[in-house]
């Protein structure tokens, strides 16, 4: 049935909920790419195979749904008790567990199972309780894990598409414009630009042919948050794509999604079908003469096709890479017409803005950076995942508290923003609340929400070394700097990690990346320096160790370290055994010895050795 | 207009105007490298890609490249500063260190804009040293040699071969440190559907592109006694080489050419201008033919090679169209093979052709197998204008201070409708000439059809000749030559004659003149020199010119025999689009 009108889309999200409510508990099972991975399916079927032989068909209802957000205990699911709110989380889930969990109601804790505290787990919607540990807040990610991803009346229950509505029957163009420009959204991208203007000056273009494009060529390294929302609620995107195709003018939209999503384009392709059934999509929207339709490109793998430029050359079959800006998009975009390119976390949050207001979105977060920022948790955390905070969380909230501190008791060292274009932050910066300007004072950046943390056993030229691999890997190669510069700089750092090093290298490292940020081409030229340039900020001393004293402190950088037998070996000989050049020696039962001008540095004999008789110096 | 400052010094520009065109008019140099500019045919390269011209901006966080940075108004723009100096220092520094340091053995030594930079700089010391690219050298061709270790990815080639030409065989592959220019597939050149205009060789600033070079193919021939060896130059060669040696663009050099060609030690100095009034008397009959039977119109001319290999690939459905003819190069090498080398009592085989071309297509061209008869080659040698200055040079010629000789006879005598193929438009109103008088039995007075002159890439004109209308269009550059067929496609436009040239503006601006570094102006004067010569030439009509009298009377019989056909005429194949 065609839902042409506000009076339609009532109704049938009226029936929806209506339907959901009839069965209230619930098992929701995290079935994004990282629960599937992880072994949703097995637990989905003995779910499905102990309702059946239970006869419990009627009485509970299994929803599959997207990503939760709780990477580091899939499979996951939450029995809930939509009546009553109960609710209950359960990580490390196996088709085992699945008969205790049956028969445990919602809110209490079934036998043998591992469950989590709810604190990190609040939709918009939902009344957060007055706990100072609750630190989520949840606005793009409100529906995922939530609802089903594959089910139009699930999002539908969910006030879906009701922004859209009110857009399009209550408001002109220029008042949804006005309005995402008082909510004070910025492009969740990376680059904060303030997304109300960046529609203004769409609209501004004379009337004809605008696209609006959504930019899911989700790439940094630990980042996932857009495959999370298309994975989880593709509708959100859908419709924010068609507010502000109304509010620009545009009456094409193209989804820019990676092919190494294929669920995500799967969901994506279904929501699409749906919406055009339904007629949320397609020709006269909701009785109102506006027409709106979204087709799927797919990204063969260019990191640097995130930069919307690039994107659009890589739209039209180009090479993707970046031009010289202006024109701006907004003016000469796609096929040289005018085009809006947003995130897919910034459109998640636009049905939110027009549903609840602007001043409801400035409430939260900070002025300069107002609403929500989701961040990818991973690296040496404890809870590796998916957290969405305000603007203004202290990233020792993020990573002490909902990342629950550094795994196996290691020490804290720093945290990388920003993904590859991003710096690392230290300790002494962990209390500064975070939002796109804070963190650009910090040396780094928002990025795209990417959070990488290391402990005291990663070498900073190290990582600074594995995020400039990265972008050497990534750039297009168009422009000088990015293209040699970026070449050299990594150079420099192998010097330096191979011990030969200088005090020369480093000053001219220092200069090189200067030189890269002032004249790069585009954002990824620009910004691929930071990494090195904040390590050789907050860990001066690391490189100095490298390179007057030939020492890798944090005993990664292989030419920098040997390993030595203590007198703590008992002379089993299991590292001779498993050394693979052969090159320990040793009578049984008496200390043996390594010929360190035949040590590869593998590393073998320290980790095999049950006596910790090898040591690393 | 727009109000800035460029080093304190107020300047106003149009709106639009980059910050590299407000310095040039205070005349402050910003030194450039990928950015490049050729006014007269509206084309300008600006991918800001090399990043040389980056300036400061007052209030930018970030440097500016000059050549792509729209000017503002109240805008601040330094050009010297620390900071920019610095910046440009490095990013040569950069390009430096991934390019071989071999200038002295270079093709482009002494034309390379990186070497200029590097000069101009004064940058003596490479800071950041590393690993550079080392790729297989493309010598696949017959025309141009690609040598990526030099390639810096200024794209300039890709302007030239994509948006100029719409060839599209030159595109950026691999990425990052890996990122180069180069066919598709990194396929060797000769396996493209490339033509061999060479224009990607004009604009390449460093050695990555150049002209496969037969110089010393030539400096063999000349020292075998065992064979005769006569040279044939193009028109356009004579209005350009003298810029090798320092005389002015525009200056007519036919004199001092023939000259340094008899030093160099040829048998015989012919002219590729006879075989173009040879050309001409072909190529109108085949017109007049066409026009008075009403069938496969328009003509399309048929004298340049690289439009030729264009049509072949891109408008296979279209292979009709040309002119049969061969192009004047082919004809002259058949007719000195045949008619020239029985007068002399030389067997085919032991004469050499030498070619003198503005081109590097001609190359390509001469190699093609429907060229050869019994195995012999029409054409052996095909040099480029530049190559031909390199050996004069070589032989320690004084070029600009030769007197000026005489071409030899017979194939040395030519008409001013001759000399002008070597500009766009030239051919046609060549045979405008010719068609007129024919089909009014008459001889014309006036013969200067100023319509289809010019460096515009598509003109038109409707000439009136007798009771005929005759509707011709004379394009330059394959972009333009693709427009018009399309039109003509599409059923848009109706010509009964068109002349195509690969190159714009024609052959004064082939690939294998002397760089014109950009600068239009060289251009116009090589024009204007063309019609000079043409209008200081006694006899302006091909049909006039007494030795194609001679040749048609002694051995072809009349335009359009059958002998003619067998050795001045030819055919086209239909070649794979990708």
């Amino acid at each position: 049935m065609k839902i042409d009108s506000v009076e339609k889309l009532r109704a049938r999200a009226a029936s929806a909920r209506e339907a959901a409510g009839r069965v209230p508990v619930k098992i929701l099972i995290s079935m994004g790419t990282c629960g599937l991975a992880a072994g949703a399916q097995p637990v989905r079927q003995a779910l499905r195979d102990e309702i059946a032989a239970r006869n419990l068909g009627n009485s509970l209802e299994v929803v599959e749904v997207g990503c939760m957000g709780l990477c580091h205990c899939e499979p996951s699911l939450i029995a809930w008790n939509s009546a009553t709110g109960a609710a209950t989380i359960y990580g490390d889930v196996s088709p085992q567990q699945i008969p205790a969990i049956l028969e445990t109601a919602p809110g209490e804790i079934a036998a043998g199972t591992r469950t989590l505290e709810r604190t990190w787990y609040y939709p918009e919607f939902e009344e957060k309780p007055d706990d100072p540990r609750v630190l989520q807040s949840r606005i793009v990610l409100r529906n995922t894990g939530r609802l089903n991803p594959e089910s139009l009346d699930s999002y539908l229950a969910a006030d879906g598409y009701a922004a859209l509505a009110r857009a399009l029957t209550q408001m002109t163009p220029a008042e949804v414009i006005d309005e995402i420009v008082r909510s004070g959204l910025r492009g969740r991208g990376g680059g904060g630009f303030p997304t109300g203007r960046k529609w203004q000056f769409a609209a501004a273009q004379p009337a004809g042919e605008k696209f609006m494009i959504c930019n899911a060529d989700e790439g940094d390294p630990g980042a996932f948050m857009d495959r999370a929302v298309l994975e989880g609620d593709p509708h959100a995107v859908l419709e924010a794509m068609a507010i502000g195709g109304y509010a620009t003018g545009a009456s094409n939209g193209v989804i820019y999604i990676r092919a190494e999503y294929p669920l995500a384009v799967k969901r994506l392709e279904i929501a699409i079908r749906q919406a055009e059934e339904a007629g949320l999509l397609g020709k006269n929207i909701f009785g109102s003469g506006f027409d709106f339709s979204i087709e799927i490109k797919y990204g063969a793998g260019a990191f640097v096709c995130g930069e919307e430029t690039a994107l659009i050359h890589s739209i039209e079959g180009c090479r993707g890479e970046p031009t010289f800006k202006p024109p701006f998009p907004a003016v000469q975009g796609l096929w040289k017409r005018p085009t809006v390119v947003n995130n897919v976390e910034t459109y998640a949050c636009v049905a939110a803005i027009l549903r609840k207001g602007a001043d409801w979105f400035r409430s939260i977060g900070t002025p300069g950076s107002p609403g929500t920022k989701v961040f990818a948790l991973a690296g040496k955390v404890a809870r590796v995942g998916l957290v969405e905070v305000p603007m203004g969380t202290k990233l020792r909230d993020m990573i002490f508290e909902l990342g629950g501190g550094i795994k196996n008791g290691r020490r804290f060292k720093a945290v990388q923003t920003g993904g590859p274009s991003g710096g690392c932050i230290t300790e002494a910066s962990l209390d500064v609340p975070i939002d796109y300007e804070s963190l650009k004072a910090l040396g780094s950046m928002m990025g795209s929400g990417g959070m990488i943390v290391m402990d005291e056993d990663d070498c900073m030229i190290n990582i600074a070394r594995f995020f400039l691999e990265f972008t050497l890997d990534e750039s297009c190669g168009k422009c000088t700097p990015c293209r040699i510069g970026n070449r050299r700089l990594y150079e420099m750092l192998c010097e330096i990690c191979d011990g030969r090093g200088t005090m020369d290298t480093l000053e001219r490292l220092k200069r090189l990346s200067a030189v890269i940020k002032d004249t790069a081409l585009c954002g990824l030229g620009q910004t691929s320096p930071n990494p090195v340039l904040s390590t050789l900020k907050n860990f001066e001393d690391e490189y100095l160790a490298h390179i007057r004293d030939n020492r890798c402190p944090a005993g990664v950088c292989p030419n920098l370290i040997h390993y030595e037998i203590t007198e703590r070996c008992v002379g089993c000989g299991i590292c001779a055994r498993q050394c693979p050049v052969g090159c320990i020696a040793g009578e049984r039962k008496m200390i043996h010895q390594i010929d360190q001008a035949r040590c590869v540095k593998c590393g073998v004999c320290y980790q095999v050795c049950k006596f910790h008789a090898v040591e690393k110096c | 207009m727009i109000n800035l400052t460029v080093n304190d010094r107020p300047v106003s520009v149009p709106e639009g105007s980059t910050i590299l065109e407000a310095a040039r008019k205070l005349e402050i140099r910003i030194p450039t490298l990928c950015h490049f500019k050729l006014d007269c045919f509206h084309v300008e390269h600006r991918s800001g890609s090399c990043r040389i011209c980056v300036v400061e901006v007052e209030g930018r966080p970030n440097l500016a490249p000059a050549c792509c940075t729209p000017v503002a108004e109240g805008m601040k723009v330094h050009t010297n500063t620390l900071r920019a100096i610095n910046a440009r220092r490095t990013i040569l520094d950069l390009l430096l260190s991934d390019h071989p340091k071999d200038c002295l053995v270079c093709p482009k030594n002494l034309h390379c804009r990186l070497q200029s930079l590097a000069q101009e700089m004064g940058l003596h010391h490479i800071l950041y040293k590393g690993e550079q690219s080392t790729y297989n050298k493309d010598l696949s061709s017959r025309a141009i040699a690609r040598d990526l270790d030099k390639c810096i990815m200024c794209r300039r080639c890709e302007t030239a071969c994509n948006t100029i030409q719409t060839v599209g065989v030159l595109s950026g592959v691999n990425r990052g440190f890996d990122a180069v220019v180069a066919p598709a597939e990194f396929k060797p050149l000769a396996e493209t559907q490339c033509v061999f205009c060479g224009q990607c060789v004009q604009a390449c600033p460093v050695g990555a592109l150049s002209e496969i070079s037969y110089k010393y193919d030539v400096w063999r021939a000349l020292d075998d006694p065992s064979r005769t060896v006569v040279v044939q130059t193009a028109p356009a060669v004579r209005v350009a080489i003298g810029e090798e040696f320092g005389l002015p663009p525009g200056s007519i050099s036919t004199g001092k050419l023939v000259a340094a060609l008899k030093l160099l030690g040829f048998d015989k100095v012919f002219d590729t201008d006879f075989a173009a009034d040879l050309t001409i008397m072909e190529e109108t009959t085949e017109l007049i033919e066409r026009i008075r039977s009403g069938r496969n119109l328009p003509i399309l001319t048929s004298c340049c090679p690289g439009w030729v290999k264009f049509l072949e690939h891109q408008f296979p459905e279209l292979i009709y169209m040309p002119s049969s003819a061969k192009s004047p190069q082919q004809m002259f090498g058949a007719i000195a093979k045949t008619w020239y080398a029985d007068r002399i009592g030389v067997k085919p085989e032991k004469m050499t052709v030498v070619s003198i071309m503005p081109c590097l297509s001609k190359k390509y061209e001469a190699s093609r197998d429907e060229f050869t008869r019994d195995g012999v080659p029409d054409v052996d040698i095909v040099l480029s204008t530049r190559e031909l200055a390199d050996m004069i040079r070589e032989a320690g010629i004084d070029f600009a201070a030769l007197e000026e000789a005489p071409y030899d006879a017979p194939l040395g005598e030519s008409t001013g409708a001759a000399v002008i193929f070597g500009a766009s438009g030239g051919v046609l109103e060549a045979a405008l000439r010719t068609a007129a008088d024919w089909l009014t039995g008459t001889s014309l007075e006036s013969v200067d059809f100023e319509a289809v002159r010019g460096l515009e890439g598509i003109k038109e004109a409707v000439v009136k000749i007798g009771d005929l209308e005759l509707k011709a269009a004379v394009c330059s550059g394959l972009g333009n030559a693709r427009k018009l067929l399309e039109k003509i496609k599409r059923g848009e436009a109706q010509y009964h004659a068109i002349e195509i040239m690969a190159c714009p503006g024609g052959c004064l601006n082939g690939g294998g003149q002397p760089y014109h570094r950009g600068d239009s102006s060289v251009l116009e004067r090589r024009m204007e020199a063309l019609y000079r010569a043409d209008r200081e030439l006694p006899r302006r009509k091909s049909h006039e010119n007494p030795d194609i009298q001679l040749l048609y009377r002694e051995f072809l019989q009349e335009p359009g025999s059958h002998i003619a056909h067998e050795l001045l005429h030819t055919h086209y194949f239909k070649r794979k689009r990708w």
